[in-house]
């Protein structure tokens, strides 16, 4: 909700900085409050002044965030202990990734996904730190149990040959992806289409979508994509280090996945987690989540003729029941 | 801050590919914003390369944010350029006026070869920690948090030097092309916790090997390695690898 409300007023105008896409973070008022005054009880030191709680403040909030203060420190040249800091919302994850089962392996036999790049742990919704949490328990605890249940049965199976037909098939399909995208010799860089790419997402698959902005999201997406295969320009050549072409490649997959999660966003009218529809929310603006229609994972599988088909896995809870988020 | 832009002369290293020689070409780049990164601002010349049909500069980047160690530049003689214990996709533009001139090489070590413009070959590096080998720990159940009681001093030097991001400043900085300030900083992370204790001698021991063979210098304690090195990674630590390593050498057990 904080978020999306500083999206709003930098939207309307009301932002600060040279770009006006931030809004002011006062810790002030935090290290004195919270930190300053804790530290301050810990230490049995009765009736501190403002300049105490504010030292005391400032060490406590030095232990445990020092790193990110030196990082915005260095972005900006202003030092946020003394002046406000200059935040804005950012859309970092996609809240999915490759499904896999319970053992983690994807739906390609014998190819196991990991910590974030799997849908697995986190639900609707990406808590601060289940980066490491997820790399961590996938590794340590769920891996070391199955994989060797897959590497029991290939124990026997001798080097596969490079020229094995599924070797072949799928050289011949990535050299053939590869000359296409060189061939273009196009007018538009690469990287322009990364931004336009990302301004249609963050604008309208971003902290709310609404169903009209994701249908022209869509159109968008796919207006771009015609344009990036008949107009992109990739210098350099195949053989050798060529960075653009490398990220032409990704790009091209980004206009996939973007339009994927577009479609995937209009499919589920409810709100829930990171995932905000406007059409969907409570008088007082939280997420309005729809159970009783939308309890499942979506898991889309790609067609070989284009296009995507749905795969529904219920979820059921039984101790912990999902319920409506509230700050109050 | 106050906010200005400028225009700049950019001197920077071409270099096709590793049997290629290399030299500097100028380029002019206007308007660049004071709040841009350093990196930002070789985007911005690279796309102006690319509309104009020439190559754009190939350089390493990937987290932009002072974590991963990929952007290797030696920036106006200095790695990672003029600002004190900090990445070169952390360095901004404030940090240069209007008209100034500045110098891009990719670092220069022979275990460290150039593979095209200013990005470098530092898998010497990755074969110096596969070197090192695993630790030994438990894995398939969760130990209780907090289980294994490590002495806050040491817990805090083991993260200092954790703290390296393998970007090989202190090799390019070096007029010894040494790698002594990585592999203390590897070699010390594990050697001050308990988790690391097993494989102490042997990883010491192999690391060091390993360090010898991809053609890594001697250490002559300059000290021009912490100086640059982003993360404030200490040169105590290669007097406690040095340590580590006679300490192996010296007992009969690994
Ligand atoms: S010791 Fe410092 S300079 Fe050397 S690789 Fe690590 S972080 Fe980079
Ligand atoms: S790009 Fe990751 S440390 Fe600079």
């Amino acid at each position: 909700m904080a978020s999306r409300a500083a999206k709003e007023r930098c939207d309307a105008g009301y932002g600060v900085g040279t770009t006006g896409q931030a809004v002011y973070l006062d810790f002030k008022s935090n290290l004195i409050n919270k930190y300053g005054r804790a530290e301050a009880n810990k230490q049995g030191i009765e009736n501190p002044d403002i300049d105490t709680l504010i030292r005391l403040g400032k060490e406590v909030v030095k232990e445990e965030y020092g790193n990110l203060f030196d990082m915005y420190e260095k972005i900006t040249g202003e030092n946020p202990y003394e002046v406000p800091m200059r935040i804005y919302p950012a859309v970092h994850y996609t809240m999915g990734g490759l499904w896999v089962d319970y053992e983690l392996m994807t739906t390609v036999k014998g190819l196991y996904a990991l910590g974030e790049a799997n849908f697995s742990d986190h639900g609707a919704n990406r808590l601060g730190a289940s980066a490491l949490m997820q790399g961590l328990a996938d590794g340590y605890f769920v891996i070391p149990y199955t994989i060797g249940n897959y590497l029991s049965d290939e124990i026997a199976t001798k080097p596969i040959p490079t020229d094995h037909p599924a070797f072949l098939e799928a050289e011949k399909h990535a050299s053939e992806r590869i000359s296409k995208l060189m061939n273009i010799r196009g007018n538009q860089t690469v990287e322009s289409f990364h931004k336009r790419l990302g301004k249609i997402m963050w604008d309208k698959c971003g902290m709310a979508r609404s169903e009209d902005g994701l249908k022209e999201a869509i159109r968008d997406i796919q207006g771009l994509q015609n344009e990036f295969w008949s107009d992109v320009r990739i210098p350099g050549v195949v053989n050798g280090m060529n960075p653009e072409l490398d990220k032409a490649g990704r790009v091209a997959d980004f206009l996939e996945l973007g339009e994927l999660m577009c479609r995937d966003a209009l499919d589920r009218a409810e709100s829930c987690g990171g995932h905000f529809r406007e059409e969907c929310q409570t008088e007082e603006g939280e997420a309005l989540r729809k159970d009783d229609e939308y309890a499942y994972v979506a898991a889309w599988e790609h067609q070989s003729t284009g296009g995507w088909a749905l795969h529904k896995e219920v979820l059921q809870f039984e101790i912990a029941k999902p319920s409506q988020r509230s700050y109050k | 801050m106050e906010h200005y832009n400028m225009n700049l002369t950019l001197k920077i290293w071409r270099q096709p590919n590793t049997q290629a020689a290399g030299r500097f070409e100028t380029y002019p780049v206007s308007n660049i914003s004071s709040e841009m990164s350093f990196l930002e601002m070789i985007d911005v010349l690279n796309e102006q390369l690319i509309k104009e049909g020439n190559e754009p500069v190939a350089f390493d980047h990937d987290c932009r944010e002072g974590i991963c160690g990929m952007c290797s530049m030696y920036i106006n003689g200095r790695p990672h350029g003029p600002w004190q214990k900090n990445t070169t996709c952390q360095l901004h533009m404030r940090a240069y006026k209007d008209g100034d001139t500045i110098t891009v090489e990719p670092w220069r070590a022979n275990s460290f070869p150039v593979i095209k413009d200013l990005m470098v070959d530092r898998s010497a590096f990755d074969r110096i920690i596969q070197a090192g080998g695993y630790v030994s720990v438990n894995t398939g159940s969760a130990v209780d948090a907090n289980a294994i009681p490590i002495e806050k001093d040491h817990a805090d030097s083991a993260f200092a030097a954790a703290a390296c991001i393998g970007c090989g400043a202190c090799v390019a900085s070096c007029k010894n092309s040494s790698a002594m300030l990585f592999v203390s900083a590897k070699v010390s992370h594990l050697a001050l916790l308990p988790q690391g204790s097993p494989e102490r001698k042997s990883r010491a021991l192999n690391m060091v090997a390993q360090m010898d063979k991809e053609g890594f210098g001697a250490c002559t304690n300059t000290g021009a390695c912490e100086a640059v090195c982003p993360k404030g990674i200490s040169i105590e630590n290669i007097a406690r690898l040095n340590r580590e390593y006679m300490t192996a050498g010296l007992s009969a057990e690994r």
